[in-house]
């Protein structure tokens, strides 16, 4: 077990490096969704929900299947890891997306009425106003949907990606122990999330509104 | 632009919501310097008219005019959107729930409009910003975020919020309709001291003697409609109409 921890250890940070990566392209994802389903424009607004629909409506495993082996009969060709990126990436998008409009939407009314009234524009409004209070609601969810990313990246094994819950299979082969190997990528998992659980806490105190 | 122009002006107001019609074809022009007081019962459309005026509401019909510009222009899109901003910043509007800006200190609450808007610079904002606080009597909370506020306080902030825009007009829906009892008067005399300044001011009120107190002429509107208008001795003393007298009967047994 001692001797095979290290593999375990380089292949958590691939995890994490997955993670944050999908986290940055998942946020821009949402973003954009975000902003289009909460549009004036009917068109952005069908895009943003066509996009959240789809995502959250499939498993996040055919997801990855469609893009891995699916692409490149449509050329597109792409190695495990950034199938894996693109993959969960666009899947926790959609999660997030929602998490941010339900945010905005969750700033009282008032606030976007006074601001106007005052003789703030739009966008002034949403950037002055209304996003500086919807960033600090949004942290919460979208820590949850981190935390959910982070768990949820174990399914890129089925694609090869070498990373936990991969390696874990991997040495499952030659060790026969089946516990102890699942028991201590369960637990590495378990540190991570904590891990991430703190950092959120941190950051919700950090911008907690007086 | 001529001086004899009323202030403010609709004509021919209508609102639907849905089927319901709120606004049944309001008429109604403030001087220059006039306070007009607007009662009447929950529902009779008073909130309706004084959001229509800076048009947080579309009327369905009507106009409304603010010193010679028409409010509720039929422009398109971002032609109107820059239209209304700068109509906007000549009203000032005071809300029920104070609607401060929980993010900014009160200073920050005041200052942000002239710097942003008016491209005010920031110390002459904050001289500005202090004097108003004085005015109303919080020069010490200046650097204090609005959730450590009563009530009370809260309105005064948002007063001096409105007119750090030097508006031409103040409109006050229900400004003090949330507050504790005991809070209601430093709002009031606020108020009070801004009509002696001859500040125009539209008033929507439920507190029959304040606006008997402070406002040139007092509209009753029930339904929708303009029941009855007049001086305040009229319209509290000798109402002519027998749904004015009514209502007048049940809110000063109350």
């Amino acid at each position: 077990m001692l001797r095979v921890f290290p593999f375990f250890v380089e292949a958590a940070l691939v995890t994490l490096e997955l993670t944050a990566l999908a986290l940055l392209l998942g946020l821009a994802a949402a973003a954009l969704a975000a902003a289009g389903r909460m549009s004036r424009s009917a068109i952005l607004r069908a895009v943003g929900t066509a996009y959240v629909s789809l995502f959250r409506g499939t498993p996040c495993l055919i997801q990855l299947f469609v893009l891995y082996f699916g692409g490149p009969q449509i050329g597109i060709n792409l190695d495990p890891f950034a199938a894996g990126v693109i993959g969960l990436g666009l899947n926790i998008g959609a999660y997030m997306a929602e998490s941010i409009r339900g945010a905005v939407v969750a700033v009282d009314r008032g606030q976007t009425e006074a601001a106007r009234t005052i003789g703030f524009s739009r966008f002034q409004t949403l950037r002055k106003v209304v996003l500086p209070q919807a960033a600090r609601l949004m942290i919460r969810p979208l820590g949850v949907n981190t935390v959910a990313l982070l768990k949820g990246s174990a399914l890129v094994s089925t694609i090869s990606v070498v990373e936990l819950t991969y390696t874990a299979q991997r040495f499952i082969g030659s060790t026969y122990k089946p516990f102890e190997i699942f028991g201590v990528a369960a637990l590495l998992y378990m540190v991570m999330v904590y891990a991430v659980a703190r950092l959120v806490d941190m950051l919700d105190r950090r911008f907690a509104i007086v | 632009m001529s001086t004899q122009r009323p202030m403010v002006e609709v004509r021919g107001a209508r609102k639907s919501f849905g089927a319901v019609e709120v606004l049944k074809g309001i008429d109604l022009s403030v001087e220059r310097g006039q306070i007009v007081a607007i009662i009447g019962p929950s529902g009779s459309g008073k909130s309706t008219l004084l959001r229509s005026i800076n048009h947080l509401e579309t009327l369905n019909g009507g106009e409304v005019w603010l010193d010679g510009v028409q409010v509720n222009q039929p422009l398109n899109g971002q032609a109107f959107e820059r239209h209304i901003n700068k109509v906007r910043q000549q009203m000032g509007m005071v809300f029920q729930h104070f609607n401060l800006f929980p993010h900014l200190t009160v200073i920050e609450n005041i200052t942000m409009g002239p710097v942003i808007l008016k491209g005010m610079a920031k110390a002459e904002a904050r001289a500005l910003a202090h004097g108003l606080l004085s005015k109303v009597g919080l020069a010490d909370k200046i650097d204090a975020y609005p959730s450590r506020l009563s009530g009370g306080q809260k309105q005064r902030v948002a007063i001096a919020r409105a007119l750090a825009m030097q508006p031409k007009v103040m409109l006050f829906d229900e400004a003090t309709s949330a507050l504790d009892p005991e809070l209601v008067d430093e709002v009031n005399a606020v108020m009070k001291q801004l009509a002696a300044e001859h500040m125009t001011m539209l008033i929507v009120t439920h507190e029959m003697r304040f606006a008997g107190e402070v406002a040139d002429r007092v509209l009753f509107m029930d339904g929708g409609v303009v029941v009855e208008e007049g001086p305040p001795a009229d319209i509290f003393r000798a109402p002519q109409k027998e749904r004015t007298r009514s209502f007048l009967k049940k809110y000063l047994s109350a």
